[in-house]
C-alpha cells in the first residue's frame, strides 16, 4: 500500500501543474499516468521528439519537484470511502492511499462514424501526432486532416514540419463561426499570436470550412475520401486520414468515485473541488479548454489540495480569462447536425464488437443497445462509440463500474483489500 | 545515428530507432493489418493514446497488448491476428 | 420489427381490455407473454426499463438440468427440452450454444457425488457420462491438474439471456402483443393493473413476473434477493469447450444465509469467458463489491490457473429472487382470483423460464401439462406461513 498526501491521476499539463504546486507547498505527491512518459497527449515528447520550450519548463519543474511518478499505470477501481485507488502496471498491482485526490484525467478525441471509417490508416488528429511522436515517419506521405477544432491547424502544421503533404484541412464549422472565434481571441493577445503563427506555418495548405468527409474508400487501407463542400462533392486521394471532432472529457474515474458530472464534464467549484470534498479535478476533464486553462486549474487544485487557498485565489483572474477561450472554443467548433446523417445502415458504430448503425436505430437507450447488440461491451468499454452515440441519439451514458480498463485477473487478486 | 532496436514481427525482423513504440514499428514495417475485427475487417491504430484498443497485438506471447503504449525492446516477438 | 413502446396511452376510461397482462419483461415475463399470445390471447407486457435488462441480464444463461429434488429435476429437464425446440427459431444474437456442461469433482467425495448424479440422470433418460481424471483432462485441458474427474451433461446448453428475452418479446409483438415500456406496475387487482403514471389497464388476468420486485406487489411473499457477481474476459478462443461448474456450487446455492462463491466458467460464442458465481444475502446495493469479485475470481483461477493472465473487461451484478424451499412460485397468487405468479426462480430463471411459461399457460387455458404443477404452486408458500 503506497501512501500519498496528494495523489494525482494524469501527468498532462493539469496534473503536472498540480504536482509542482502541491510539492512546493510541502506536500508529498504521487502522480500516475497511463502513458510511458509524462506530458499528456499534448506535451508528450517521447524519446524521439523533444517537447516545446513551454512544456520543457514545466516538465523540468516536475522532475525537480520531488513528486513520485508512476508511468504506465492504469487506475482500475477505487474506494472513495477508504480513500484508496487500485491500479495496475504491466508488472504489478498497486494499492494507493491518499489524503487528497486530484483527477487530471484529460480528454480523448471525439470520433464520429461515417462509411468505411474503420479502414486502416485512418487515425485521430491527436492520434497521428501521437504516432509521429512515437517514431512514425511521414515524409512524403499524403495525409488529409479533417474534423473540427484548432487542433486540425496545429497538427497540419506539425505534419508539414515532418515532411508530410497535407492536401487540405477539412473543417466542418462555418467561416462565420471561425471569424467569431478569431475575434474572441483578440481579447488574449498571446492566443492571437499563436493563431497567427499557426496560419503562417500552414503556408499554402487549403483550409476548407463548412466541409466534411462523407465517406472513405479503399481495399486494405484508405485510398481516397469523398468530401462534402459547399460547392458540391469532391474526391481526394490520400495515404492516410487524420480525423476527429474535438475532444471529449475522460470522466470515467470521476464517475466511478461518485463525483457529479455536469453536461459530460466533471463538476467542480471555484476551488476545483468535485462533489466529493476530498477529490479535486483539473484540466480537460472539467471541460475542454486548452492547455492554458488546464495549467491554471492544475495550479489551483495543487494549492487547494495543499491547504493553500490563499495562493489559489491569486490565480482566479487568470482562470477567468482562460475560460473565455474555452467558451469560445465550444461555441465555434460544435459539430453540426448534418454530421448525424453521415452513417449509413452498414456503418459500424461500435468498432470493438462491429455493431452497425441499423442495429442501433431500433434501440431506445444506451443500456438497451449494450444488452441487445453488444455495442459498448468491448475492451474500449464504450470510450469510442459512447460519445458518438451521445451525439447521434442524445443517449445518456450508463453508470460506470469497475474495472475502468481491461485488467488482468492476477492484478485484481494481487492487491490486498480488506 | 540513433540506437536501433531489433524486433520480430510475424516472424520477420524489423529494425527501428530505440524509443519507437511497437505500433509504430509495425507501421514502419508496412503492416496495416494489426488485428482482424469481429466481422473480419483489418484494423490499425486510431487514437494513438491507448483508448481505442484497435492496436492490440500479441507481444511476447501476451494477447490483447495495446501496442501504441509499449516501446520496442530487443528481440521482442510480435504477432498480428 | 422495432421494439418500441406502444404510443397508445391507457386510461381508466379506455374501453380496451386485455385477456392477460404480464408484469415484467425479463426472460420469464417474455416467455409467459409469448406462450399466451401463441394461444390466441390479447396480451400486454409491461417493462419499466429494458427487455431482459433486470436479473435476466445477470443470468449466466446456463440451461441446466439439476437433481436437487424430483420437482427441480422435472422443471429443469422439461425446460431444457423446450429450449432445444426454441433453438431452431432463436435469432443468432441469442447465441444458443449446445456446448454441454461439465460438473467438476476435486476429490473422491465429490467424485462419489458425480457417480450418484450419473445414476440419477441415467435412470431418468438424461444423457450423463462420468469422466475419470484422464478423460476430464482430455475434455478440458486448461483445468488444473489433480482433479478427480467430472460429470458430462451433453444436453446442457448456454444462451445469451437479454437477446433471448428480446427475441421472445419481438415474436409476441409480431403476433399482436402490446409492449408498454418505461412503466411499472404499482398495484394489482382481479380486474386491472395500475401503473406508476396513474393509468390503469383492464385485464382478465395478471401474471407477475417481476423477480425480486414481486414481494412489493403481493403481500406475504417470502422472496429474498440474492446478489450475484459476474465477470467477462476479452476474447480467448479455444480455451474452454464446455460450461464448467464445480460441485461445490451446490453447497453455495443451498446455503440460506451466508455469502459464498462457486466456480462457474462459460465459453461464449465470441471466445470470451464468462465467469461466475457468487451469492450474498441481505444486500441491496447493485455495486460491484471488490471482496466478492476477488473471491469469485480467485476460485476460478484455482480451477483454471491460466485465467490469471486473462483480462476482465466488464463486471456486473444482479439479484436472484430466492424462495425458502428453492422452488419457484408458478400458479395462482393467494388472495386474488385472477392474479398468477411466475417468480422466485433463484439461479434457475433462465433455465426454467420456458417450462414456467408453458405450465402457467396450461393452467390458464385448462390444458393438461406434461409435468405436475403442484410442487411450484404459490399456495404452498403460504401453507408454510400458517
Amino acid at each position: 500500500m503506497t501512501q500519498a498526501d496528494v495523489l494525482i491521476v494524469g501527468a498532462g499539463p493539469a496534473g503536472i501543474a498540480a504536482a509542482v504546486r502541491a510539492t512546493e507547498c510541502g506536500k508529498q505527491v504521487t502522480v500516475l499516468d497511463d502513458n510511458l512518459s509524462e506530458g499528456g497527449q499534448i506535451w508528450r515528447g517521447a524519446p524521439l521528439h523533444p517537447a516545446t520550450a513551454h512544456a520543457s519548463k514545466w516538465l523540468r519543474r516536475l522532475k525537480a519537484s520531488g513528486a513520485t511518478l508512476i508511468p504506465g499505470c492504469r487506475v482500475v477501481d477505487g474506494d472513495p470511502g477508504s480513500r484508496t485507488l487500485q491500479a495496475e502496471t504491466d508488472e504489478a498491482a498497486l494499492d494507493l492511499k491518499y489524503d487528497q485526490l486530484i483527477l487530471a484525467t484529460g480528454a480523448r478525441e471525439l470520433f464520429l462514424p461515417f462509411p468505411s471509417w474503420t479502414l486502416p490508416n485512418i487515425t485521430g488528429v491527436g492520434g497521428i501526432q501521437a504516432l509521429v511522436k512515437s517514431g512514425l515517419p511521414v515524409r512524403g506521405k499524403r495525409i488529409l486532416v479533417a474534423g473540427s477544432g484548432p487542433l486540425l491547424l496545429a497538427v497540419a502544421g506539425f505534419l508539414r514540419k515532418h515532411g508530410a503533404i497535407v492536401p487540405a484541412i477539412v473543417e466542418q464549422t462555418t467561416l462565420q463561426q471561425l471569424m467569431g472565434f478569431g475575434l474572441s481571441l483578440a481579447g488574449s493577445p498571446g492566443k492571437l499570436f499563436q493563431a497567427a503563427s499557426l496560419k503562417a506555418s500552414l503556408g499554402a495548405t487549403p483550409y476548407w470550412t463548412s466541409s466534411w468527409i462523407t465517406k472513405a474508400e479503399g481495399t486494405t487501407r484508405i485510398e481516397r475520401v469523398q468530401i462534402r463542400r459547399p460547392a458540391g462533392l469532391q474526391t481526394l486521394d490520400c495515404d492516410a486520414l487524420a480525423i476527429a471532432f474535438g475532444l471529449t472529457p475522460n470522466t470515467e474515474l470521476a464517475s466511478l468515485l461518485g463525483c457529479d458530472l455536469d453536461n459530460g464534464s466533471v463538476a467542480v467549484d471555484d476551488h476545483q473541488r468535485t462533489s466529493r470534498s476530498e477529490i479535486l479535478c483539473a484540466g480537460e476533464s472539467t471541460g475542454i479548454g486548452g492547455v492554458d486553462l488546464s495549467l491554471i486549474e492544475g495550479e489551483i487544485a495543487g494549492c487547494i489540495a495543499a491547504g493553500r487557498d490563499d495562493l489559489a485565489k491569486r490565480l482566479f483572474p487568470a482562470r477567468r480569462r482562460a475560460r473565455h477561450f474555452a467558451d469560445a472554443l465550444k461555441q465555434a467548433f460544435a459539430p453540426r447536425p448534418e454530421l448525424r446523417q453521415l452513417p449509413d445502415a452498414r456503418t459500424l458504430i461500435c468498432r470493438c464488437e462491429d455493431v452497425p448503425f441499423e442495429r442501433l436505430q431500433t434501440c431506445a437507450s444506451w443500456r438497451a443497445a449494450k444488452l441487445h447488440t453488444r455495442c459498448g461491451m468491448g475492451p474500449c468499454q464504450g470510450r469510442v462509440c459512447g460519445p458518438a452515440l451521445h451525439f447521434l441519439f442524445a443517449w445518456a451514458p450508463d453508470s460506470v463500474r469497475p474495472p475502468l480498463f481491461p485488467v488482468r485477473i492476477a492484478a485484481l487478486l494481487a492487491s490486498s483489500r480488506k | 545515428m540513433p540506437d536501433m532496436v531489433n524486433i520480430v514481427v510475424n516472424g520477420q525482423p524489423v529494425s527501428v530507432p530505440s524509443g519507437t513504440t511497437v505500433a509504430v514499428a509495425l507501421l514502419i514495417g508496412g503492416v496495416t493489418h494489426f488485428r482482424t475485427s469481429v466481422a473480419g475487417e483489418p484494423r490499425s491504430p486510431v487514437c494513438g493514446m491507448g483508448t481505442c484498443f484497435e492496436c492490440r497485438l500479441t507481444i511476447d506471447g501476451l494477447p490483447h497488448s495495446r501496442s501504441c503504449q509499449i516501446q520496442c525492446a530487443e528481440a521482442m516477438e510480435v504477432v498480428t491476428s | 420489427m422495432a421494439l418500441r413502446a406502444s404510443p397508445h396511452l391507457y386510461t381508466q376510461t379506455d374501453t380496451e381490455h386485455f385477456d392477460a397482462v404480464v408484469a415484467g419483461g425479463g426472460i420469464v415475463g417474455t416467455a409467459c407473454a409469448s406462450e399466451l399470445v401463441r394461444a390466441g390471447l390479447r396480451v400486454a407486457l409491461i417493462e419499466p426499463s429494458v427487455i431482459g435488462g433486470g436479473a435476466t441480464a445477470a443470468g449466466m444463461g446456463h440451461l441446466a438440468v439439476m437433481d436437487d429434488s424430483e420437482a427441480q429435476f422435472a422443471l429443469t429437464r422439461y425446460s431444457q427440452l423446450l429450449w432445444k425446440e426454441l433453438a431452431f427459431r432463436l435469432s443468432p444474437d441469442a447465441e444458443y450454444f449446445p456446448c454441454g456442461a461439465l460438473w467438476v469433482a476435486a476429490d473422491d467425495r465429490e467424485m462419489a457425488e458425480v457417480e450418484r448424479k450419473q445414476g440419477f440422470y441415467q435412470a431418468r433418460e438424461v444423457p450423463a457420462k462420468t469422466l475419470d481424471r484422464r478423460a476430464l483432462e482430455a475434455a478440458e485441458p486448461n483445468l488444473r491438474e489433480g482433479l478427480s474427474g467430472g460429470l458430462l451433461l451433453p444436453d446442457d446448453a448456454v444462451v445469451y439471456p437479454p437477446c433471448a428475452a428480446r427475441f421472445l418479446a419481438e415474436e409476441a409483438i409480431a403476433s399482436g402483443m402490446q409492449l408498454i415500456e418505461g412503466r411499472s406496475v404499482t398495484e394489482l387487482s382481479d380486474t386491472a393493473v395500475q401503473l406508476d403514471d396513474g393509468t390503469s389497464i383492464a385485464s382478465a388476468l395478471t401474471i407477475v413476473a417481476t423477480g425480486i420486485m414481486a414481494a412489493r406487489l403481493t403481500p406475504g411473499l417470502r422472496i429474498q434477493p440474492r446478489k450475484g457477481h459476474l465477470a467477462i474476459t476479452d476474447r480467448y478462443p479455444a480455451f474452454l469447450g464446455h460450461q464448467l461448474i464445480e460441485l461445490g456450487y451446490l453447497k453455495s446455492a443451498h446455503s440460506l444465509d451466508s455469502d459464498s462463491v462457486a466456480f462457474n466458467a462459460q465459453p461464449r460464442r465470441t471466445g470470451q469467458i464468462l465467469i461466475g458465481s457468487s451469492r450474498q444475502y441481505g444486500t441491496h446495493s447493485p455495486d460491484v463489491e471488490p471482496h466478492m469479485l476477488e473471491a469469485m475470481l480467485r476460485r476460478a483461477v484455482e480451477y483454471m490457473p491460466a485465467l490469471a493472465d486473462f483480462r476482465v473487461i466488464r463486471c456486473w451484478t444482479g439479484f436472484r429472487a430466492a424462495t425458502p424451499d428453492k422452488l419457484p412460485l408458478i400458479g395462482p397468487c393467494p388472495g386474488f382470483r385472477n392474479v398468477f405468479l411466475a417468480t422466485g426462480h433463484e439461479g434457475l430463471g433462465i433455465s426454467t423460464s420456458l417450462a414456467t411459461a408453458r405450465l402457467l399457460a396450461d393452467l390458464i387455458l385448462g390444458r393438461a401439462s406434461v409435468i405436475p404443477l403442484d410442487p411450484y404452486l404459490p399456495e404452498r408458500e403460504f401453507a408454510l406461513h400458517a
